[in-house]
């Protein structure tokens, strides 16, 4: 396959920085001297650019950029009215309520955890094990979530009988709660957690022990230190992983696929539009929505990018 | 503990409180998930295996097909053969290039294989349901295309562990050293490279499969059979038996992940004790959900 020339081009390279390098040369000469002539190295990087324009770049554009073409490929802006549409605001609404009520409780139920996990041994089987189902769980869910939910809390659910047979309290009473909207949030806080502890967990093994000896020896309280010492301190970490759990939930889709069979949530919207030709009212409205959520996906990726800048500053 | 505590660690009591309260809440629906595997149809609080048997030998009078299944089971694993050849043959290599020969693209490099974690898989449908059709122009519409399109979800799962294994080692002075005693660059990463960057590797590949094996997104959209589709497709006519292979597939990647974790405690020539350091990039490894690391798609 294409890398044979990776490897050939490496085998070939000139080997300028080795022997600078024996020549006693500095490091800015070797890089200068490489500047001056190019070398064929840099063709190993073909194969993983062309793959990458191929399967990245070019259905990134294509995605945002049919939003702004008519059926019949003229540019225009008039697509963007879809996002005015009564349907769409709500899939927007939607999407936001699930996102941020699943990203808040995970964020808070995962920090928890975290604080729990402080005191076992970082190297231990329980914390082997504990980032493996946390790995599982954030990552490999989708479909088989949908079905652990449909087991607990369905309308066969196993909880759904217990708490009808021993407290007469029927969960589904107002309608199928696990197939609605809210319900989402649920099995949506399910796969939040483990991702929170996988992300916030770095930033709580970053408090420094001595901190908490400081402030003791200064007639600190427990209360104290926390008040005025962690809760600042992880501030930035903490609101950094609620972002990445926001961003996480706004855009899973195989979950709710698995769940709803109408739209409510943005990317069950353009499933809709992309797999039935049920118009809004405007051709390539996939394209708008798309662009919609790269939109907010760029806006909370940015932020979280500032904060674990500024949560990282207390990490080394 | 007779000593007042200080410092952010909780006492041994809350700890455990709120680790056997959260993991048992945990629990449920996949404990959930098996009972309703043991359940007989139409007889309530009766349990038996009989849904596990009837996967080999499907009863003729529900007329429930599994070929799907396994057909979708076959598509996966050869979907991740190509991806896994795809991190391999493609990332990896263009990774060590740029450690050896163009430090300077590293933050290029970094920022194209995170980029995908910003990109919904959904969002990235929409473009690929256009490029598809000329791949099916070129190599057919198989199941096996779906790896260049998984392959891109995958980058930021795979590059994570592996540079964090470069970061871990003297990459370049170690290159330098044995090629100023004669060693060709073929024998430098084929004796010295790789060998060092077992644990990186053996995590990204892992990683790989257990995305490969849970994406269902483009599959659903790109109207291939592959496992997670075929369990949906299934759990419409036999909802027991897909959940049965659910909760193994969730099992199967715990077990994997833990085969990491405990596969990154011990270093290659002996079972050292690793260093505090050391156990945070193995974690960090088999945890790609970690952002600049890369967060899951969950779905």
């Amino acid at each position: 396959m294409t890398t044979h020339s990776t490897t050939d081009s490496l085998t070939r390279a000139p080997r300028s920085s080795v022997s600078s390098a024996a020549a006693g040369a500095g490091a800015t000469s070797a890089r200068s001297g490489r500047r001056r002539r190019p070398s064929v190295a840099w063709l190993g990087f073909t194969p993983f650019a062309a793959y990458v324009v191929l399967f990245l770049a070019i259905p990134a554009v294509i995605a945002v950029a049919s939003g702004f073409f008519t059926a019949d490929g003229v540019f225009t802006f008039a697509n963007l009215k879809a996002l005015q549409d009564p349907t769409i605001v709500k899939a927007f609404q939607g999407s936001f309520v699930v996102s941020i009520s699943s990203a808040l409780l995970g964020a808070v139920i995962g920090a928890l955890v975290c604080f729990a996990l402080l005191g076992t041994r970082a190297d231990g089987l329980l914390r082997t094990a504990i980032d493996s189902a946390a790995s599982v769980l954030a990552q490999f869910g989708g479909i088989m979530l949908a079905f652990a939910f449909i087991a607990t809390i369905g309308f066969q659910g196993f909880v759904t009988l217990w708490l009808k047979t021993t407290f007469g309290l029927d969960l589904n009473a107002n309608g199928a709660l696990l197939y609605s909207v809210p319900g989402l949030v649920i099995p949506y806080t399910y796969f939040e957690v483990p991702l929170m502890v996988l992300t916030f967990m770095p930033a709580m093994e970053g408090l420094k022990a001595t901190w908490g000896e400081a402030a003791a020896t200064l007639g600190a309280t427990r209360f104290h230190y926390w008040t005025r010492i962690a809760m600042p301190v992880l501030a930035p970490a903490f609101w950094g992983s609620v972002l990445l759990l926001f961003a996480n939930a706004f855009s899973s889709f195989a979950t709710a696929a698995a769940l709803l069979s109408q739209g409510g949530i943005v990317p069950l919207t353009i499933k809709q539009q992309l797999t039935s030709e049920t118009v809004v009212g405007v051709s390539n409205t996939a394209g708008v929505l798309a662009l919609g959520m790269l939109v907010v996906m760029v806006v909370v990726m940015g932020a979280y990018s500032l904060l674990q800048r500024r949560a990282a500053r207390w990490q080394r | 503990m007779s000593a007042p505590r200080v410092g952010a660690a909780p006492s041994r009591v809350t700890g455990t409180v709120i680790l056997v309260v959260v993991g048992l809440v945990f629990l449920v629906p996949l404990a959930a998930m098996f009972e309703f595997t043991l359940r007989v149809t139409g007889k309530t609080g009766v349990y038996n295996f009989d849904h596990y048997g009837s996967i080999f030998h499907p009863d003729p009078a529900l007329g429930v097909d599994y070929s799907p299944l396994f057909e979708g089971i076959q598509n996966s694993l050869g979907i991740c053969a190509i991806t896994v050849a795809i991190i391999l043959l493609l990332l990896l290599p263009t990774m060590l290039l740029v450690e050896l020969r163009y430090p300077r693209v590293r933050r290029i490099l970094e920022f194209v294989c995170i980029l995908p974690i910003t990109i919904p898989s959904i969002v990235l449908v929409v473009g690929f349901v256009p490029v598809y059709q000329t791949v099916a122009a070129v190599f057919g519409s198989n199941a096996w295309t779906l790896a260049f399109a998984v392959g891109i979800i995958v980058l930021p799962y795979a590059y994570r562990p592996i540079a964090t294994n470069i970061s871990a080692f003297d990459l370049v002075t170690l290159s330098e050293a044995s090629r100023s005693l004669g060693a060709s660059w073929g024998t430098v990463i084929v004796r010295i490279i790789l060998p060092n960057m077992r644990r990186g590797v053996v995590s990204a590949v892992f990683l790989t499969i257990a995305v490969v094996l849970g994406e269902y997104t483009i599959a659903s959209f790109l109207s291939q059979n592959t496992f997670q589709t075929a369990l949906l497709l299934i759990s419409q006519r036999d909802p027991f038996t897909a959940t049965i292979f659910a909760l193994a597939a969730l099992v199967f990647a715990f077990v994997l992940l833990i085969v990491i974790g405990r596969f990154g405690a011990i270093r290659p020539g002996g079972r050292e004790r690793p260093t505090r350091s050391e156990r945070r990039t193995a974690a960090a490894a088999a945890a790609p959900t970690v952002p600049a690391a890369a967060p899951g798609r969950a779905s």
